[in-house]
């Protein structure tokens, strides 16, 4: 069967020359990064080309660039850090919208439970953070704020640049979790105006393990990891040296492709979205159209369970996710949507489809052409109950 | 799949006639911070069965089952102990989760029969009418927790292992190699893992009735903190010292009495059920011979069994039966074909 991969807000797979560039690092750049001699060398600068293009994508100083495990690791350095440094300052509030990633969400309850207040601002049914919604939830004593820059799951775009200059006047410390929008969509740190920004390799074609943490020069942060000097204090232990190297592989390639990507998966996506608006009865576009990451659409289908949905496409050989997983990999109805006030059961019977770099029009036609013959399916089948007694 | 062995080898026999097979997993209630909760369907599990999908090669998914499971199963097995009944949730959870929801499920994704790991047999009788029979492996048999499948549920059903024993299951699990060969048995009841049903059902039911425990002339033995605790039959812990051992012969839960008195004051020569379901027969008009099992360890009585209305039905005993258990199933067999069955009244 030719599978179809429709769920690159998941993960993405690592391009070629990602692999390659890691293949051969892994082989050949064994040294550790923090030795005095030549092998140690080679495995640092390895590194610090990296670190160059991973800030070009983020148009930051290489210097002010933090490799992490990840985007959650980032999001806890990042919050913990911070609260933590400014916890004997009595600041003991923390702020972030309620469409969260969990990594942020978690960590504020976290939080929550060491007697920290914690508020999170709502959002209305296009899911973007209104900036007034964010005065209101600020406080005297609020330490930072955190809001993501794109949705995981509906892919809306947040002002960012906006929100941060709200938190800055109220003094806080602003952090958003930029893993849904890196490699998709430009982004400056200076112009968004943020102390802090968190992203992950594998989110754009990079390899998984290692993400990236942006903070801005002169910032207070406590490290999270106590051990070695590694990234400036900041995240100690060993580098992963070849993870690091293909993540800024994937960054230079982000780069490159950008714009020409940007265009050409959103107008797949464009297309997707409006014929099965149009040819699938009862499905409704959950989230602002715009501003979106391009790659990104979530829907719900009326009368249909979005677990069922996802098991069906899957058997046709179409992956495609719904917002949020638990631990044993069922479907839970997504915070986001609840978040976004939308009625329960279309929490429930939404999917959200992510294009890629490998999708292609003929990809679009399949998934349109399959659609809706396999919900009609699935909504004459699950509501006939079948004849019971008791 | 629960991710014992039983559900493994069913599929892996499936799987091995060349059958497509889908694997679903049911999870039933919330695994969040949850290590050991139950005996059946934790998260390791349902990693079981997700290793034994993966190692046969064909796909595997987990539905979500926690709201229907906690409508359907939970919520009767509460409300049956707390009206001084002695239910039993897993031919619940068959008829009205597995061959229902699940079964529309899986009719939703293509699927023509939803097989499972338990130990019965479904034939097609000549007339077309569908039988369900007693397992090879008498010890194992769980066609007393079937007995509530209709003719419509029935024609989807298929039960691998039925025709196999335990020991046989377990010889074929390792033989093709599965982790899960030598895995424990699953307790009865898998959402309360202690088998403290007393605390499970009154931490759900907070209204449940306390009350007296009484004799047969009605004079008060002692004080008792809920109907729940008590099951038609019971010995211990009724709170009471008396000459000769007491039994439970009757809960009223209104009244919150709990009566009690000798073994012999337990015998029943008839017992009535509701909710009748027939499989292999149309309702009798009239006295038919049968045997009925009133539990899941019990040798079947012969007697006659006869219709008093649609959903009703009378089994008279030839020799009476003791602790005849409102709230269990009696399933009425015509040796190893099951007749029908319903609920003790």
């Amino acid at each position: 069967m030719h599978r179809l991969y429709l769920d690159h807000n998941a993960t993405t797979p690592p391009s070629a020359a990602v692999v390659d560039r890691m293949s051969a690092v892994l082989s050949q750049e064994f040294g550790n990064p923090s030795s005095v001699h030549y092998f140690g060398q080679r495995a640092k600068a390895v590194i610090d080309q990296a670190r160059s293009e991973v800030a070009a994508l983020l148009g930051a100083d290489p210097s002010e660039i933090v490799f992490t495990g990840g985007g959650t690791e980032g999001d806890n350095i990042a919050i913990r850090g911070v609260a933590e440094a400014l916890e004997p300052t009595g600041r003991k509030h923390l702020v972030a919208s309620s469409i969260e990633h969990e990594a942020v969400l978690n960590t504020l309850k976290a939080f929550a439970r060491r007697g920290w207040r914690t508020t999170l601002v709502p959002v209305d049914q296009s899911g973007i953070v209104a900036p007034d919604a964010l005065r209101t939830a600020m406080a005297e004593d609020t330490a930072l704020v955190s809001i993501m820059h794109a949705n995981n799951e509906i892919g809306t775009i947040q002002p960012i640049a906006e929100l941060a200059t709200i938190a800055r006047e109220g003094r806080a410390v602003f952090h958003t979790d930029a893993v849904q929008s890196a490699g998709k969509v430009p982004i400056d740190v200076k112009a968004l105006g943020v102390d802090l920004l968190s992203i992950s390799a594998h989110k754009f074609y990079g390899p998984k393990g290692v993400g990236a943490l942006w903070t801005r020069r002169g910032l207070r942060l406590q490290p999270a990891l106590t051990g070695g000097k590694q990234e400036r204090g900041r995240r100690a232990g060993t580098e992963n040296v070849a993870g690091i190297v293909g993540m800024g592989v994937a960054a230079r390639e982000a780069m490159a492709r950008m714009t020409t990507e940007g265009v050409r998966i959103g107008a797949l996506r464009d297309r997707l979205e409006t014929s099965i608006l149009a040819h699938v009865a009862g499905t409704a576009l959950n989230g602002a159209r715009e501003p979106r990451v391009p790659n990104t659409t979530n829907i719900s289908f009326d009368r249909t369970e979005a677990e069922s949905l996802l098991i069906a496409l899957d058997l046709e050989g179409i992956a495609v996710s719904t917002g949020s997983a638990c631990s044993s990999g069922t479907l839970e109805p997504s915070h986001v949507l609840k978040a976004m006030g939308l009625p329960v059961h279309r929490t429930q019977n939404s999917i959200r489809f992510s294009l890629g770099a490998a999708n292609t029009d003929e990809d679009i036609d399949r998934v349109v052409a399959m659609l809706p013959a396999i919900v009609e399916k699935l909504r004459s089948l699950t509501r006939t109950p079948v004849a019971r007694r008791l | 799949m629960s991710g014992g062995v039983d559900s493994s080898v069913a599929a892996a026999l499936l799987s091995g006639q060349g059958h497509e097979v889908i694997g679903l997993s049911m999870q039933l209630y919330d695994q969040s911070g949850q290590q050991s909760f139950g005996s059946c369907c934790t998260l390791d599990d349902l990693h079981d069965a997700r290793r034994v999908a993966s190692v046969l090669g064909f796909p595997h998914y987990i539905l979500n089952f926690e709201r229907q499971f906690a409508e359907t199963v939970i919520a009767n097995f509460v409300t049956e102990y707390a009206s001084g009944r002695t239910p039993i949730p897993c031919a619940h959870c068959n008829s009205d989760l597995k061959f229902s929801t699940l079964l529309a499920r899986a009719q939703g994704l293509g699927a023509d029969y939803v097989a499972t790991g338990h130990y019965a047999r479904v034939e097609q009788a000549p007339g077309g009418r569908w039988l369900l029979r007693r397992s090879q492996d008498g010890e194992k048999d769980q066609s007393y927790f079937l007995f509530s499948l209709t003719q419509d549920q029935l024609a989807r059903a298929v039960f691998p292992v039925g025709s196999l024993t335990k020991p046989a299951v377990r010889a074929e699990a390792r033989r093709i190699g599965l982790t899960v060969a030598d895995k424990a048995d699953s307790q009865e009841i898998c959402f309360v893992p202690d088998g403290d049903y007393a605390t499970f059902v009154a931490s759900r039911a907070p209204s449940v009735r306390a009350g007296a425990v009484v004799d047969t002339q009605g004079q008060r033995l002692a004080t008792h903190s809920g109907v729940h605790r008590f099951t038609v039959g019971q010995r211990k812990g009724l709170g009471v010292s008396a000459s000769a051992p007491l039994y439970v012969l009757k809960i009223d839960a209104d009244s919150g009495d709990v009566t009690v008195g000798p073994r012999t004051a337990l015998d029943r020569s008839s017992l009535t059920v509701s909710g009748m379901n027939w499989i292999s027969r149309e309702a009798p008009g009239d006295w038919a011979s049968a045997s009925a099992q009133i539990r899941h360890r019990h040798q079947p009585a012969t007697g006659r069994v006869r219709a008093i209305d649609g959903a009703r039905a009378e089994f008279e005993f030839d020799a009476p039966q003791s602790a005849v258990t409102p709230g269990q199933a009696a399933v009425f067999y015509d040796g190893d074909i099951v007749i029908g069955g319903g609920w003790i009244e």
